[in-house]
């Protein structure tokens, strides 16, 4: 069968040829031994966007990664999954290969979590799996942790399509930035010593595997990395503080993490000062994201994009909270 | 089963026990014989405890710490953990930032 990949069959586009070449690596993947001609399964795009193409095909889902992805690195990111498979979705083929110009990974597929219920979110498993990546010695020759280089590239898009139309709500997002430390804004080395981190953790970044009730995975390592472990607590962190998950959700990962011995956060007492400037800087990355797409279909910001907002404005009023001091290893000297 | 107004299929989701059927197309929520009776009943069992509107007022259960940046509806607490945007009101941004970078 030709690759069913939902999009316009007249035009021979390049996304086109990218969706149809993926679709046949999924399926070439999915049942290595069956002809293309004999396969009855359809291919259904999973995600299509500046900064992925990802197509799954049964039991296969092929990614093609972002035009202007470091080779290197990815193929580090993908070891370090290969490695990981308790805590990362292990990859189907150890390296990316090339193909219409992007480099291609190739997965199993895992259920994710349903969008139209994120009560079902699962809370606890996130923690724990974050946990235990965060106590992972980071591998030799990684490259730095994503974060905070996504937090500019949002403020990038915002300055661009401020360009075209200026928009009230972007002041005080570009304020609140201004207020970050270099390192949240990828203007300098991040500080501490470095932990293994996810680097973009939401909630369309866990699977089960096998699906459909196998254990929770991570999943996209594109951000994977070295680099300052608050970071990937820092999205509900934000999420909790803009009023956008309950505070039970909120205690039910933090108690989970430190559970499972997280190194994130100290132990017991409050998170906050560990937290405080990457919660910051993943709520104005979501704010400038979120006035970017308002700027770019013309209508105002929702409720819940304005609550993202406001938390900006009220930043620079408010101290930062510094970053505690390392904690001592035990059994080490200080 | 089909969303009566739309046809597009409904989602069965469990909450605190009762059975709730939710359209995919039009979000229009279904309820069995007696369910809007089971959800008044533990909506009351929830406002019950709930303490005083003055957010100052001493709390029952310490609330997680929050940042000073943040929503004065959101991490404090202050209103017995209701008034967040993922409560009752499911918006369409809310569900977006959730899932995606």
């Amino acid at each position: 069968m030709t690759a069913d990949t939902g999009t316009d069959a007249g035009a021979d586009t390049p996304a086109r040829s990218l969706l149809a070449a993926l679709a046949a690596e999924a399926r070439a993947a999915a049942h290595p031994r069956t002809p293309a001609t004999a396969c009855a399964c359809a291919s259904s795009p999973l995600a299509d966007r500046e900064d992925a193409t990802v197509v799954r095909h049964a039991g296969t889902v092929a990614k093609a990664h972002a035009a202007d992805t470091d080779p290197a690195a990815l193929a580090h990111r993908v070891a370090t999954a290969a490695r990981l498979p308790g805590v990362l979705l292990p990859p189907l083929a150890p390296a990316p290969a090339p193909l219409h110009g992007r480099l291609v990974t190739l997965w199993p597929y895992g259920r994710p979590v349903d969008p139209d219920d994120p009560d079902a979110a699962p809370w606890e498993a996130a923690a724990t799996l974050l946990a235990r990546l965060h106590r992972t010695p980071v591998p030799a020759g990684l490259p730095a942790m994503r974060g905070p280089a996504k937090a500019a590239r949002a403020l990038g898009r915002l300055r661009s399509a401020l360009r075209g139309t200026p928009h009230a709500a972007a002041r005080p997002v570009l304020a609140a930035w201004g207020t970050l430390p270099a390192w949240a804004r990828a203007a300098a080395p991040m500080p501490g010593p470095p932990a293994l981190c996810h680097g973009d953790l939401h909630l369309g970044q866990l699977v089960r595997h096998p699906a459909p009730d196998g254990p929770w995975k991570l999943i996209d390592v594109d951000d994977l990395g070295a680099g300052v472990p608050a970071w990937d607590l820092a999205r509900p962190a934000a999420w909790y503080a803009c009023g956008l998950i309950p505070p039970d959700e909120w205690t039910r990962f933090l108690a989970a993490y430190r559970q499972a011995g997280g190194p994130a956060v100290p132990a017991d007492g409050d998170p906050w000062p560990a937290l405080d400037t990457a919660a910051r800087a993943l709520t104005v990355q979501t704010a400038a994201l979120a006035v970017t797409k308002a700027l770019t279909a013309n209508r105002p910001l929702d409720e819940v994009e304005q609550a993202v907002v406001d938390a900006c404005a009220r930043m620079p009023s408010v101290p930062p909270q510094g970053p505690r001091p390392p904690r001592p290893v035990p059994g080490l000297p200080d | 089963m089909q969303c009566p107004k739309c046809h597009a299929p409904m989602h069965t989701y469990n909450r605190n026990g009762v059975q709730i059927e939710q359209c995919s197309g039009c979000r229009g929520i279904f309820l069995d014989y007696g369910e809007l009776e089971a959800l008044t009943r533990l909506e009351s069992q929830w406002s019950q405890p709930a303490p005083p509107p003055p957010p100052a007022a001493p709390q029952a259960y310490p609330a997680p710490s929050a940042p000073a940046w943040g929503a004065p509806h959101g991490g404090h607490g202050g209103h017995g953990g209701h008034g967040h945007y993922g409560g009752h009101h499911r918006h369409k941004s809310f569900g977006h930032m959730l899932f995606s970078s």
